[in-house]
């Protein structure tokens, strides 16, 4: 069995958000990147599978620029077999989705695994599109995962709870915890990803009718009202005429 | 223009966001076609959705619908939106409305946009604002197509509610069979949805361990609120999974949203920045979630909530 796992490239969680040139573009300025940690629990569960002899091959895919390759080769450290990069600096959901399905068409994988969402875009929809694209099932978000020949078992969290599911391959899943423990290199993974591959192919067209405008930051709070210990009646009289949400 | 809303019920009745994402069409045009998909509504009550603006309801009762598969879901609302001429079909967020709206995209060749936290500025062209980096920043992006599939926040838009009876039609647009296999389901009983809650009670690793959730619960209960709590309170399971806001958990955009022995870090933050006022309860002053809150109390959480609940109480 064959699986795609799809990585996004971005920055830390802890990372202070801010933009530049006229607040049109992201400021890199001292920006740890990560690969995206719901990407990560897929990319676990990846691993789990291959180790257990589910699958046999592993391969990340990343649509992004040359900036992206030190989280790739995290990825092919992590245990990966092979990674492709998807050369484009992608403005929405769609325009990545179109590059993976054209990607995923021509390469026959039994299981395609992303993040249930990225930490940057948080569409939380490049499954769903890449699945109607290619014509196959797409779920999210998924917390458990099992294969057996050529059909899967999942949990998927639903409303207030969750729901089994039994499905045939091939499909994609949007995957979160507790699927898998996220995984750290170790110095023989990152001696090794080193040599592995990494394929870089162009990136076909796609015109998606988006554009960006600007960028902006949040209203900061205006200061907090402190109430003391021993007064709780007043924070009480707050929330009922200050604020009027109780 | 032609708007069609896609509308969810939650145990037999329509969900907030659903009446939200109604007032959004309601705001873009006059003429605002609802549709509803599946067993779980209550029939009566859908013509109340006149009030938040729309002008006609249409539903689909198939069970079908009720198994979640958004191929099926996203053809019946593509059929409708031919039929009817639509070309702007908005959805409020939920967690299975991405999905749907993602396939419709496709289906229909029009552009996607989720995470809308405003209405549409229509002084120059069409740019919607839309949250991005987890609640953390905004990108105001502009649409040139004509056909738009557009998901919005909880809250972008004030409820519009006159009191108007919207007239109900039933449709059958059903087609095709799902693609997986149902194995089973377990739901938490009678709670409160954390998505959907007006108010969220959320405790973190300052409550010390699992058997002290009682007064949380209590507070809860007092104030008609979900409850939550932060992710190391569920990694260590003194919480169910579902429970867990932030990051990687659940993102709320409550009323109200009371943070009791949780530090306030950015991942946390991150799960809980829409909601409109922050309580913070924590011993320590210089906790960061302190920066983030609208009142705070600094205090010891074994004293200072059943106190509250008993202020709450007294104040009825
Ligand atoms: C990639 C990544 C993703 C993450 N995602 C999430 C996420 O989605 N959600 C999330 O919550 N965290 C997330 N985290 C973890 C996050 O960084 C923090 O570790 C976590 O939020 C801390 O939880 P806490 O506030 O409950 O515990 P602590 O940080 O230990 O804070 C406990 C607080 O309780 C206070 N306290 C102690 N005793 C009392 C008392 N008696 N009365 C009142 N106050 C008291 C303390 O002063 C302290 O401020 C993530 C981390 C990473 C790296
Ligand atoms: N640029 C990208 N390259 C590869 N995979 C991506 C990219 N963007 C999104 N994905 C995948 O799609 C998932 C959902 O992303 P999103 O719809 O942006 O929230 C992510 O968790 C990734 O697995």
């Amino acid at each position: 069995m064959k699986i795609l796992v799809c990585i996004t490239h971005v920055p830390d969680t802890t990372s202070r958000i801010a933009f530049t040139d006229n607040n049109t573009a992201f400021d890199k300025t001292g920006v740890q990147y990560i690969i995206g940690p719901y990407d990560d629990y897929a990319l676990a569960r990846a691993m789990e599978l291959k180790e257990a002899g589910t699958a046999n091959e592993v391969v990340v895919l990343n649509v992004g620029t040359a900036e992206t390759e030190p989280t790739i080769r995290k990825a092919l450290a992590i245990g990966a077999d092979r990674a492709v990069r998807i050369d484009s600096d992608p403005g929405s959901s769609l325009f990545t989705a179109n590059q993976i399905a054209s990607y995923a068409k021509d390469n026959s994988f039994d299981l395609i695994l992303m993040g249930r969402e990225s930490i940057d875009y948080n569409g939380g929809v490049v499954h769903s599109l890449v699945g109607e694209l290619m014509g196959i099932p797409a779920i999210s978000p998924v917390m458990l995962l099992d294969v057996t020949g050529t059909e899967a078992e999942i949990t998927r969290e639903i409303e207030g709870g969750k729901e089994r599911l039994k499905l045939a391959l091939p499909f994609i899943a949007g995957c979160q915890e507790p699927i898998a423990e996220w995984r750290i290199p170790n110095m023989r993974g990152i001696m090794t990803a080193k040599s592995k591959p990494l394929e870089v192919i162009p990136a076909t067209d796609v015109s998606d009718g988006l554009s960006t405008r600007e960028y902006s930051l949040p209203a900061p709070k205006t200061g907090v009202k402190m109430v003391d210990a021993e007064n709780v009646d007043q924070l009480v009289q707050l929330l009922k005429n200050e604020a009027k949400v109780i | 223009m032609g708007i069609l809303v896609y509308v969810e019920s939650t145990k037999g009745s329509l969900k907030k966001a659903s009446r939200e994402a109604v007032s959004y069409g309601a705001a873009l045009d006059s003429e605002v076609t609802a549709i509803a998909l599946g067993s779980g509504h209550n029939q009566d009550e859908l013509g109340s959705l006149g009030a938040n603006g729309a002008t006609k309801v249409l539903i689909d009762n198939d069970a079908t619908y009720d198994n979640g598969d958004s191929n099926q879901l996203a053809s019946s609302l593509n059929k409708a939106a031919e039929q009817l001429g639509a070309n702007t079909i908005i959805f409020g967020t939920s967690p299975a409305t991405s999905a749907v709206a993602a396939r419709l995209s496709v289906k229909m060749g029009s552009t996607l946009v989720t995470n809308i936290s405003d209405l549409p500025d229509t002084s120059s062209g069409f740019a919607l604002k839309r949250g991005i980096f987890t609640g953390k920043a905004f990108e105001t992006v502009e649409v040139s197509s004509e056909k738009k599939v557009l998901v919005v926040k909880k809250n972008a838009v004030d409820l519009k509610e006159d009191g108007s009876e919207a007239s109900v039609e039933n449709v059958s647009l059903v087609e095709g069979g799902v693609s997986f296999e149902h194995l089973g389901q377990e739901l938490t009983a009678g709670d409160i949805l954390l998505p959907e809650a007006e108010i969220v009670v959320s405790a973190g690793r300052g409550l010390k361990g699992p058997e002290n959730w009682g007064m949380v619960e209590e507070l809860a209960q007092v104030l008609g609120a979900a409850t939550a709590c932060s992710k190391p309170v569920s990694d260590m399971d003194w919480r169910p999974h579902h429970e867990h806001v932030g990051q990687t958990g659940i993102k709320v955009s409550p009323q109200l949203y009371i943070a009791i022995g949780i530090s306030g870090a950015i991942q946390h933050l991150a799960g809980v920045n829409s909601s409109k006022y922050i309580v913070v309860i924590n011993k320590d002053p210089e906790a960061p979630f302190f920066k983030e809150a609208d009142y705070g109390i600094v205090g010891d959480a074994f004293e200072v909530v059943p106190q509250l609940i008993n202020a709450l109480k007294a104040a009825g």
